[in-house]
């Protein structure tokens, strides 16, 4: 895939352009709808990344990205495709919210410990019989997944409607409030001087994201099963040969994937919302999707992918917000432009990248025919006529 | 020698209407990778001219230009004197160039005439076309012993056929110029010989036939004329008549080649290995392996030889533990488990099995992994229970490369990124390392270059004769009757018969490889 392009180009330029292809576009869209594509773009970016407000929503909304990309990618690296980010994140929010209500936790650190733990294993479990059913039944793990959130939508309303409704709470679907000592503390509260506000949503979880990206890059690259869980990805065939059970990576790959998605409750519903509402997952599932496909499953490459995503999703409210004629629909066809752009027409900037880069090479010393063996023959005598 | 070929330092001369194909001064590129740098060839109508080489020396690129799937930098194709533009596959058979691929490109469930006709039908409906070509394959039957049932459906007729399919197709193309890309690969001897057959037929009609093989004995036995081709460059053309296998050999890898294995006498001691009425039926409930019985003593090679197909490959993978079987196997006295929860690869290596697979791409190395990360690959417990130990890998890795040869010798590459025999080094690296009792080796030289068979079959002696038992797995006869002590030829599932390579030659063993114990025995 990147033969003949420098990593630098692989990882950097190539995204980079592909976002501003996206922008450009964007601006088109919004310049077609009669508004100043420039101003528009402006209060974009401002409101994303022009103040301490907006990195703490921009960063906010990232980390929810990062735990659901880095969910996705795992699978990806045993090439599942885990579209059920977003029913193993409200598990995650179930989870998060049993261990909240019914434990009584002196201190929120133990807290955090507490719903990390009850987030992973929810998400996970709610993962679990889709991987089990593509490991021993073949169903097809795309559509399972699938199934299965809508599947946690409707047990969700289920339970927050008739279970853990809180007794004349006015009506709306959601738990009570989490107790007081369990409140993570946010940005404003750990780094006051950096100038965040009091109500910002950012708050320790994102640390807990930042330990994950590591985490996962130490459990795909330097542990033993991460080198089964990528053999396995790249070649069924060949884990099998080498004794490598594809029903065991399945579910393991497919428990971690669930179980990371299910982390992203500890930042929107133990961090923020400090209960469970109806919906606390608002689509970071799927955002998640993207976001393993721009970072190309890697945990670094994820978490650039989820600031972008994050910016996108904290600018664009700002947008909607400056802009009244600029509709959500179109926030949401900025950010579809954006997936496109970085995930499906990707080729489109590669390849004529890597002619560039290749004829650039070329000109400066033509190679050798190449050949992987070394010259160390007599070259054969010329046949003479 | 005589040189057939026309030199770069001839002025180009208005083509040659006496040569159905001339090519002047072709050149391809992929990428940094010069495939073909600037080739001539010239090949005389109704002659079959050979096109030898090693694999990645480029013979196929310069096919696939000449097919029109790929354009060339530079250069010229002449057919039949005239300058001709073949910028797509459909441009090549209008000029009347038919091509047989390796892999047959046929619907499997359609019939042998609706194949024929498939993507040349004279209109609309289909009638008129498969009438006319129901008498034309009449026709061609009688003239070319192409007899193949029209009616009968690809899927339930041999290779030998299928590939007549393919000849036929082109024919009905009304192709003069027939290229084939190492026919022979699947066919048994005797269908060889009847392919050998009916390409004589078509070139005394008239026909010019390309042949492109690594198989230095069809090239001797068949061609008129033989054009050779190393790292993208044609490096000779030569009447067949008036060179050598050894010759061919030399020229081919640029140095002197033992086409022969140098072995001594095999010195047997206690069985190693043995396989009692194995029995196995695939997921769709075919019958693959039916009673297979035998026993292989250390410091002896039992070579498998047989058709692809016939339940080698469900052979290895029983052994190697990843087909469920029954009957018993049992490796120095110990039953092995063939159905229960120790029945996989990694149980099977620490019972002193390694396994070189048939398939290496798809089984025996992780195509992007690098090559220290492929050097763990099946014994990736050794290397951490957790964390792997990447730096040990890497050592091992470098010190492998530099026992067997393997170029260029640099861990960090990834596995594709080696030519095929240079891959095949890193498996046999990574599986004779462990010192295992029993090596099952399928396969070893397949789409290997010369230089390199030379060196795995010294490899596999060595093993050997250092007291270990080897099952050889391999369609290439000529490679069992090379290495093998003992040889047993497998059909339909069952062993039909066991040799010993000096009481038997390549038509005893071709007929027991056809299923006709009888007429052997």
């Amino acid at each position: 895939m990147t033969d003949g392009l420098p990593k630098w180009v692989d990882i950097a330029v190539i995204p980079l352009i592909n976002v501003l292809l996206a922008l450009i576009l964007s601006a088109l869209v919004v310049w077609m709808i009669g508004e100043d594509p420039v101003r528009a773009m402006t209060i974009l970016v401002n409101g994303a990344v022009g103040s301490a407000y907006g990195w703490g929503y921009t960063l906010f909304y990232a980390t929810n990205f990062v735990f659901t990309g880095l969910g996705v990618a795992v699978a990806f690296h045993a090439r599942l495709f885990n579209i059920g980010g977003e029913g193993q994140a409200a598990l995650g929010g179930l989870g998060v919210a049993l261990a909240m209500l019914y434990v009584p936790w002196p201190h929120w650190s133990l807290a955090l410990v507490g719903a990390t733990v009850a987030a992973a294993l929810f998400g996970a479990a709610w993962a679990a019989i889709p991987a089990y059913l593509q490991a021993k039944r073949g169903s097809h793990i795309v559509i399972t997944t699938i199934m299965f959130n809508f599947i946690a939508a409707a047990l969700m309303v289920y339970l927050l409607s008739r279970v853990l409704l809180v007794p004349g709470a006015g009506g709306s679907p959601e738990t009570a409030r989490f107790a007081e000592a369990t409140h993570l503390p946010n940005a404003f509260a750990l780094f006051p001087w950096m100038g965040w506000s009091r109500s910002t949503p950012l708050n320790v979880s994102f640390f807990l994201a930042l330990l994950a990206c590591v985490g996962v890059w130490v459990l795909i690259w330097r542990t033993r099963l991460g080198y089964e869980i990528r053999a396995f990805g790249h070649s069924e065939p060949a884990a099998i040969y080498a004794g490598i059970s594809p029903v065991r990576i399945t579910m393991i790959a497919m428990l971690i994937s669930g179980g990371l998605c299910g982390l992203m409750a500890t930042n929107a519903v133990l961090g923020e919302a400090e209960r469970l509402v109806i919906d606390p997952v608002q689509g970071a599932g799927f955002v998640g999707i993207a976001v393993a496909l721009m970072g190309r499953s890697h945990p670094f490459g994820v978490f650039l992918a989820a600031l972008l995503f994050g910016a996108l999703y904290q600018g664009g409210g700002e947008l909607q917000f400056e802009m009244p004629s600029v509709s959500r629909e179109l926030i949401l066809v900025i950010q579809a432009l954006v997936i496109l752009f970085t995930g499906a027409l990707d080729n489109m900037v590669r390849m004529p990248l890597e002619k560039v880069f290749v004829s650039a090479r070329r000109r400066p010393a033509p190679p050798e025919p190449t050949s992987p063996k070394g010259a160390d023959n007599d070259p054969i005598a010329k046949v003479e006529p | 020698m005589t040189v057939a070929s026309s030199g770069p330092s001839h002025t180009p001369p208005p083509g040659d209407p006496g040569l159905a194909i001339e090519l002047r001064g072709i050149s391809k590129a992929f990428g940094p990778v010069q495939a073909n740098k600037d080739i001539d060839l010239a090949v005389r109508r109704g002659t079959i001219h050979g096109i030898i080489g090693e694999n990645g020396a480029g013979k196929s690129t310069l096919m696939s230009i000449l097919y029109g799937f790929y354009k060339a930098d530079r250069g010229t194709v002449l057919i039949g004197g005239r300058e001709t533009e073949i910028p797509d596959s459909q441009a090549a058979i209008d000029a009347g160039i038919g091509m047989v691929f390796q892999h047959f490109k046929l619907v499997e469930n359609f019939t042998v005439l609706e194949n024929v006709v498939l993507g040349a039908e004279d209109g609309a409906m289909l009638k008129p076309s498969l009438a006319k070509a129901r008498r034309l394959l009449t026709e061609l039957a009688h003239e070319y012993e192409l007899d193949v049932d029209p009616d009968a459906v690809i899927e339930d007729i041999g290779v030998g056929l299928q590939q007549r399919v393919e000849i036929l197709k082109a024919l009905y193309r009304e192709a003069d110029i027939l290229i084939l890309d190492e026919p022979t690969g699947v066919l048994t001897p005797a269908e060889a010989d009847h392919l050998f057959r009916i390409l004589k037929g078509l070139r005394d009609q008239g026909k010019t036939i390309i042949l492109i093989t690594h198989k230095l004995r069809e090239i001797m036995e068949i061609t008129d004329t033989v054009s050779v081709m190393r790292r993208g460059e044609m490096t000779a053309t030569v009447k067949t008549a008036e060179t050598s296998p050894e010759e061919l050999a030399e020229l081919m890898v640029g140095r002197k080649v033992l086409l022969r294995v140098d072995k001594a006498p095999a010195r047997p001691k206690d069985v190693i290995l043995e396989v009692r009425d194995l029995h196995v039926t695939d997921a769709q409930g075919v019958h693959r392996l039916k009673g297979v019985s035998f026993d292989i003593r250390a410091g002896e090679v039992l070579g498998i030889a047989g058709v692809a197909g016939n339940g080698q490959s469900e052979l290895l993978e029983v052994l190697g533990g990843y087909e469920k079987a029954t009957g018993r196997v049992r490796v120095k006295g110990h039953e092995i488990d063939l159905t229960g929860s120790a029945s996989d690869a990694q149980t099977r290596r620490a019972r002193g099995i390694a396994h070189v697979p048939e398939d290496r791409q798809r089984e025996g190395l992780i195509m992007d992994y690098r090559a220290w990360e492929n050097v763990a690959f099946g014994y990736q417990k050794d290397f951490g229970g957790t964390l792997m130990d990447h730096a040990a890998m890497k050592r091992d890795c470098a010190g492998k490369m530099e026992r067997f040869d393997v170029r260029p010798p640099d861990p960090t590459l990834a596995a594709k990124s080696f030519s095929g025999g240079n891959q095949q080094k890193i498996v046999l690296a990574r599986e004779i390392e462990r010192n295992p009792d029993l090596l099952l080796i399928g396969q070893p030289t397949r789409g290997v270059d010369i230089g390199a068979i030379e060196f795995i079959h010294q490899q596999i002696v060595a093993l050997r004769d250092q007291g270990k038992a080897i099952l050889l797995v391999s369609v290439e006869l000529d490679e069992i009757m090379a290495l093998s002590d003992r040889i047993a030829v497998m059909f339909d599932g069952r062993i039909m018969g066991e040799r010993l390579p000096s009481e038997t030659d390549q038509g005893e063993l071709g007929l027991l490889m056809a299923g006709m114990a009888g007429e052997a025995a």
